[in-house]
C-alpha cells in the first residue's frame, strides 16, 4: 500500500517532534552538565568541574542506590522465582488471587503505599531509619515485575510436560526445579532481573517518602539538586544517573526484542 | 506428584508471608487511619465533600484525561508511521523514542525545566524571536508536557507492537473495496489496535493520576492529588485527610486500570 505523500509528511513531522521533544531537553541536561556556565552558553567552556563536585557531594546516594537495587534484586528471585514456578504449573483459583494480590502494588501509587507503609511501620525506630525501610518499598513495587517475565516465559516453554519427564525419570520436585525450572526460566529471570534494577534504581514516588537524611537514594539527591542546586550541578547529577540508568535500558531494549514474550 | 504439590505451597508461602506483612497489613492500617480523624468516617469521603479536595480531583482527572488523550495521538501517528516505513536511520529514531522509557518523574520533571524553565530551551528560543518569553515549566501545562513525555514511550513501544500484528491485507481489502483513506483508519486500523490503545491509554492515566516526582520536582504550588496527599502528610501532619485521599486514588487508579484489563482482555502489564 502507498502512503499519501501528504500523510507520510505530516507523520513524518510528528514523528521528528516527539523524537525531539524526549532527546532534545535530555542532550541540554548533558551539555549543561560539562559547560562551565550554562547561563553564558557552551563559549563559557567545557569543563568535569561539576561532575567532580557531584562525586564530592552526591556519591554515598548513588551507593546506597547501587546496594538497594542490588537487594532488591536478591529480594525479588528469592520470593518470585519459585513462586512464579509454584503458581504455572497449576493455574487455579487461588493462584489467580495470589498473582493479582502480588500485582495490586503496582495498580496503587507509590504515595499511598508509602503513607501505609509508615502508618504500620514508621514507629519502628530501628526499621523506619535503615535503608531496609526503603529496600522493602522497592521490593514490594517490583515483585510483579519479577513474577510476571518469570511466569511468562515458563507458560511459553510448557513447563509441565518437561517436568513431567523429568519425574519419569525419577527426579524429585527438588531437582527438578533446579534442573529443569531454572535454566528453561533464564530468560525471564533475566529480563526480571534488568526490570526490578532499572525500577530500583529510579525509584522516587516511595523512596522521597521512606528516606531519612542518612538513607538518600540517587534520586532523592536528585530532587534536592533540582530544588537547590545550581542548574549545571543539577545537569551533572543527572548526567551520572544516565550513565547508570541508559546501559540497563538498552540492554531490556535489546533484550526485549529478542525474548519478546517477557515484557 | 503430591511432593511436588508440597514444594509448590512451600514456595509460595515466603511471597505470601512478605506481601501480607507489608502490603495487605499496611493497607488495613492506612484504611484504619483514614477514619480515626477528627470527622470520623466522614473523612472517606471528603474527596467529595470538601470543595478544595473535590476541586483538586477534578483538576487532577482532567489533567490525566488530556495527558492521555495528547499521547494516545501523537503514539498512534508514531507507531503507524514506524511500523508502515523502513527508512535509514529508522532503529535511531525508535531508540531515541523509547529510551526515556524509565525515567523516574524528577528527572522528568527536570526535563521540562530545561526545556520551558526560566534557562530553558523555549525560553531563549522565543527571546530570540523576539515573541517574549515562554515560560510554562512551573505550571498545570509543565506538569502535562512531563506526564506526556513520561508516558509517550511506554504507550509506543505497546502500539508500535500493536500495528505490527496488524494484518495488511486488512487495510488493502477495504481500500480495493473502495474505503477512503480516513475511513480506512476510522474502521480498520483504529479498531484493530483498539485493545492496545485501551490498555496503554490506562496506564498512562492510571500514572497521570497518581505521579508524585515530576509535580514535586516543577512546583509546589500545583493542585493535583499526589500534592495535596504530600502536603496534607508532611506540612500539615494531617494523617487522616492523607490517608483518605491516597485510598480514594489508589481506588481510582486500581478502577481504571481493572477496567482496562477486562475490555482489552488481558495481557495488561501495568507500569508505574
Amino acid at each position: 500500500m502507498k502512503t499519501h505523500r501528504l500523510t507520510f509528511a505530516f507523520q513524518l513531522f510528528v514523528t521528528l517532534l516527539a523524537a525531539a521533544f524526549l532527546m532534545v531537553p535530555a542532550g541540554a541536561s548533558i551539555l549543561a552538565g560539562f559547560t562551565a556556565n550554562y547561563f553564558r552558553g557552551v563559549s563559557s567552556g567545557l569543563t568535569l568541574d561539576w561532575v567532580k563536585q557531584v562525586l564530592a557531594l552526591y556519591s554515598d546516594t548513588i551507593w546506597l542506590s547501587i546496594g538497594i537495587a542490588l537487594g532488591t534484586l536478591a529480594a525479588t528471585l528469592v520470593l518470585a522465582v519459585p513462586a512464579a514456578w509454584a503458581l504455572v504449573r497449576r493455574p487455579s483459583r487461588l493462584a489467580r488471587i495470589v498473582e493479582e494480590v502480588v500485582t495490586l502494588p503496582v495498580a496503587v501509587p507509590g504515595l499511598a503505599l508509602a503513607l501505609a507503609l509508615i502508618l504500620a511501620y514508621g514507629a519502628i525506630r530501628e526499621f523506619r531509619m535503615s535503608p531496609a525501610f526503603i529496600l522493602t518499598g522497592h521490593v514490594l513495587y517490583t515483585l510483579p515485575f519479577m513474577l510476571r517475565a518469570v511466569m511468562a516465559v515458563l507458560a511459553a516453554v510448557d513447563i509441565r510436560s518437561l517436568e513431567e519427564g523429568a519425574a519419569s525419570l525419577g527426579a524429585s520436585p527438588l531437582q527438578r526445579f533446579f534442573h529443569v525450572v531454572l535454566p528453561n526460566a533464564k530468560g525471564g529471570i533475566l529480563a526480571g532481573a534488568l526490570m526490578v534494577v532499572t525500577l530500583s534504581i529510579g525509584e522516587f514516588n516511595l523512596t522521597w517518602m521512606l528516606h531519612t537524611p542518612l538513607t538518600k537514594t540517587l534520586p532523592v539527591g536528585l530532587a534536592d539538586s533540582y530544588a537547590s542546586m545550581r542548574l549545571e550541578i543539577a545537569s551533572a547529577y543527572t548526567l551520572v544517573f544516565f550513565v547508570m540508568i541508559v546501559p540497563l535500558l538498552l540492554a531490556l531494549q535489546l533484550f526485549g526484542r529478542t525474548t519478546g514474550s517477557a515484557r | 506428584m503430591h511432593s511436588a504439590d508440597r514444594l509448590a505451597r512451600l514456595f509460595l508461602l515466603p511471597l505470601f508471608l512478605f506481601v501480607a506483612a507489608f502490603f495487605l497489613l499496611p493497607m488495613v492500617r492506612l484504611v484504619g487511619v483514614a477514619g480515626s480523624g477528627p470527622n470520623g468516617m466522614a473523612e472517606y469521603v471528603a474527596i467529595l465533600t470538601n470543595p478544595r479536595h473535590f476541586a483538586t480531583l477534578v483538576a487532577t482527572l482532567a489533567l490525566s484525561a488530556a495527558v492521555t488523550a495528547a499521547t494516545l495521538a501523537i503514539g498512534t501517528v508514531v507507531a503507524l508511521f514506524l511500523a508502515r516505513n523502513r527508512f535509514w536511520g529508522r532503529p535511531l529514531l525508535v531508540s531515541c523514542l523509547t529510551l526515556p522509557l524509565a525515567f523516574p518523574g524528577v528527572v522528568v520533571g527536570f526535563m521540562v525545566i530545561l526545556l520551558a524553565g526560566r534557562q530553558g530551551l523555549l525560553s531563549s528560543l522565543s527571546m530570540g524571536l523576539g515573541m517574549g518569553r515562554w515560560v510554562f515549566a512551573y505550571s498545570m501545562a509543565g506538569l502535562f508536557a512531563g506526564y506526556v513525555y513520561f508516558s509517550l514511550p511506554r504507550v509506543l513501544v505497546t502500539l508500535m507492537a500493536a500495528v505490527e500484528k496488524l494484518d495488511p491485507a486488512l487495510e488493502e481489502a477495504a481500500r480495493s473495496l473502495g474505503a477512503g483513506r480516513f475511513e480506512v483508519l476510522r474502521d480498520v486500523t483504529l479498531p484493530g489496535i483498539a485493545p492496545a490503545l485501551m490498555a496503554s491509554g490506562a496506564i498512562a492515566f492510571a500514572t497521570a493520576m497518581g505521579a508524585f516526582g515530576t509535580a514535586f520536582t516543577l512546583a509546589t504550588r500545583i493542585d493535583v492529588l499526589a500534592m495535596t496527599i504530600y502536603t496534607e502528610f508532611t506540612l500539615n501532619a494531617n494523617f487522616a485527610t492523607a490517608a483518605a485521599l491516597s485510598i480514594a486514588l489508589g481506588l481510582i487508579t486500581w478502577a481504571v486500570l481493572a477496567l482496562s484489563r477486562n475490555l482489552a482482555g488481558g495481557g495488561v502489564a501495568a507500569a508505574g
